[in-house]
């Protein structure tokens, strides 16, 4: 969840409407009894119109940072070869507050954008397909047909080998000029300081610029709803365990009871009251699920250190990655206490059953 | 003032059948006054001593222990007076096996909490001296002899300084000597230390020592 969070932007903008806009007739005769059919809708230029006023808008909403993107298709050709690629134009100081694919670069710099306009930034894999290298030259071919020589300025390395293959950055400025869509962007990548915030803000963005703002969690709503049912039956199969765990206690702490009835008996003929006698059993069933609970501690983190030693490849991707782990301490936290109060619990119907001992009832009978 | 005064004390077990097994007891036990209570087998001795000791519930009669009346106490009220004025000792030492001697006779005062920890160490080891247990206070139950273990057991009985000792054949599972010895030391606590002492026994030698005797048959006091 946290990679989910932390990779993705936090809210996509992006140069769409949710509802379908309303035509002048329908603006002004809502309750018109007469349908005009065919008309066309007004053409407007496609992409977020006015983005910078747009962006100024949206960091002042404050704990946001926000770039724009104008994204579309190109083709590359080098050597005789052509490859289609998706060509993204970035401000590359704001991207770097909103995506990690500096920290990917394995040559140059997203800042070399800045540096040479007509630099571009292409994935390894890429390069080597095309048997590119950084400073190397090549052909730039727009879908409208503008064709413009760009410098290899940047490689970067994110793992997704379908990524790395297709998607390329160039200086936003060079790309609205070679894409013929002038001071237009057609997404804002949009991240917050507090992830959790983005449903909200996202609405709020979106009742603010008209755009269609989409947060994260609409974005992995799917995946979202999967984790849900995971989470589910996760809990039900701990609960479960948790269930057992219980029912073993207090078989423990019954056996316990029983062989102990005289000592109680004592322990009340000297004066003891009940509450001594189900504190002493409660606090032995505590100990128990405090020394489970370390001893399981221990056992789950040397687990999930030999699971997240493990190595995959998952597909699509060119590395070898981890199987993640979640190293949260509210996780511990939590399952600890589950296991001692479950064990208090479990402890405390035995407990009370001794407390209850009559010791006549036992001193008559004992010897 | 007497230390326990019972009367018409009664307990009746319900059932299809009731059974009686204490009718009508009218005791009074003063200041250092040893007595035994005798009886044949199922005549209802140690089911009186229990009632005297707040063990069991009368039902019926009145019973008085050191001026208050005891009859309508709960649960935790009995366990109190049991705690801060009679002391037990059983046939059977009833020890608790997982603790030293020494913690066994410092148990009530850890729950009376009068006495600070070396306090209650030192008085322990005290009443252990003065019953010639001076060396086994760190020895378990299970390393004592028979009349070691009853010596522990009458330490503990003492730990909190009870007006009231019951003893219920104290010196049932042991030997001669250690029966002397036993007999000895209760009336000694009787007599020097001003103590009352209640005992059930079956053994003329050991009744031989008390100050009275009352002869209970089919759980009525008959002399």
């Amino acid at each position: 969840m946290r990679r989910l969070v932390d990779t993705s932007p936090h809210i996509t903008i992006r140069d769409q409407y949710r509802n379908i806009p309303k035509q002048a007739a329908e603006q002004l005769y809502p309750q018109g009894a007469i349908a005009l059919r065919g008309v066309k809708p007004k053409t407007e230029l496609r992409g977020i119109r006015q983005y910078r006023k747009h962006l100024s808008a949206i960091e002042a909403l404050g704990g946001i940072r926000a770039a724009p993107i104008l994204a579309g298709q190109a083709i590359f050709s080098f050597a005789g070869r052509n490859e289609a690629v998706s060509l993204s134009g970035i401000v590359p100081s704001k991207m770097r507050d909103v995506s990690a694919i500096d920290e990917d670069m394995v040559a140059g710099s997203l800042d070399a954008l800045d540096v040479d306009t007509n630099g571009i930034v292409i994935g390894r894999a890429l390069a080597k397909k095309l048997s590119l290298r950084m400073g190397e030259n090549i052909i730039v071919v727009s879908p409208s047909g503008n064709v413009r020589p760009m410098r290899i300025v940047g490689l970067f390395e994110t793992g997704n080998s379908n990524y790395d293959e297709t998607q390329t950055f160039a200086n936003l400025t060079r790309v609205q000029a070679l894409l013929n869509r002038p001071n237009v962007a057609n997404t804002i990548v949009v991240k917050l300081d507090d992830a959790t915030r983005a449903r909200e803000v996202a609405a709020t963005i979106e009742a603010t610029i008209g755009y269609k703002s989409v947060s994260w969690q609409e974005a992995s709503k799917d995946l979202l709803d999967t984790l849900v049912v995971r989470n589910v039956i996760m809990y039900s199969v701990v609960g479960a365990i948790l269930l057992v765990a219980c029912f073993g206690i207090y078989n423990i702490i019954s056996t316990v009871v029983l062989e102990k009835t005289r000592d109680i008996a004592i322990l009340k003929s000297m004066g003891f009251h009940s509450a001594d006698i189900r504190r002493i059993f409660v606090t032995e069933g505590a100990i128990m699920g405090i020394s489970g609970s370390l001893l399981g501690l221990g056992l789950g983190l040397l687990m999930m250190r030999a699971i997240a030693a493990v190595e995959i490849r998952p597909p699509g991707y060119t590395g070898v990655v981890h199987l993640p782990v979640y190293w949260g301490f509210d996780q511990f936290l939590i399952a600890a206490g589950f296991a001692v109060g479950s064990a208090v619990i479990a402890a405390w119907l035995p407990a009370r059953k001794g407390s209850r001992v009559q010791p006549v009832d036992i001193l008559r009978g004992a010897t | 003032m007497s230390v326990l005064v019972a009367e018409k004390l009664g307990r009746t077990l319900d059932g299809e059948v009731p059974v009686t097994l204490v009718q009508d007891a009218d005791v009074t036990i003063e200041r250092g006054e040893f007595v035994v209570i005798r009886g044949p087998s199922g005549s209802g001795k140690s089911s009186l001593l229990y009632l005297l000791g707040l063990l069991d519930k009368p039902t019926s009669g009145r019973l008085l222990i050191d001026g208050k009346d005891t009859v309508g106490f709960d649960d935790d009220e009995r366990a109190d007076v049991r705690l801060r004025k009679i002391g037990f000792v059983f046939q059977f030492h009833f020890l608790l096996g997982e603790f030293s001697a020494l913690d066994n006779v410092r148990m009530p005062m850890r729950k009376l909490g009068q006495l600070g920890e070396s306090a209650q160490v030192e008085r322990a080891q005290a009443l252990l001296d003065s019953l010639g247990l001076a060396d086994q206070a760190h020895k378990r139950p299970s390393q004592l002899s028979g009349g070691q273990r009853q010596r522990v057991a009458i330490a503990r009985a003492l730990a909190n300084d009870p007006l009231l000792i019951l003893a219920d054949e104290p010196t049932g599972a042991l030997d001669t000597k250690s029966s002397e010895n036993v007999r000895l030391i209760l009336r000694e606590l009787a007599s020097r230390e001003g103590r009352s002492i209640v005992a059930v026994t079956h053994d003329p030698g050991f009744a031989s020592a008390a100050d009275r005797q009352v002869q209970i048959v089919d759980g009525k006091i008959v002399a």
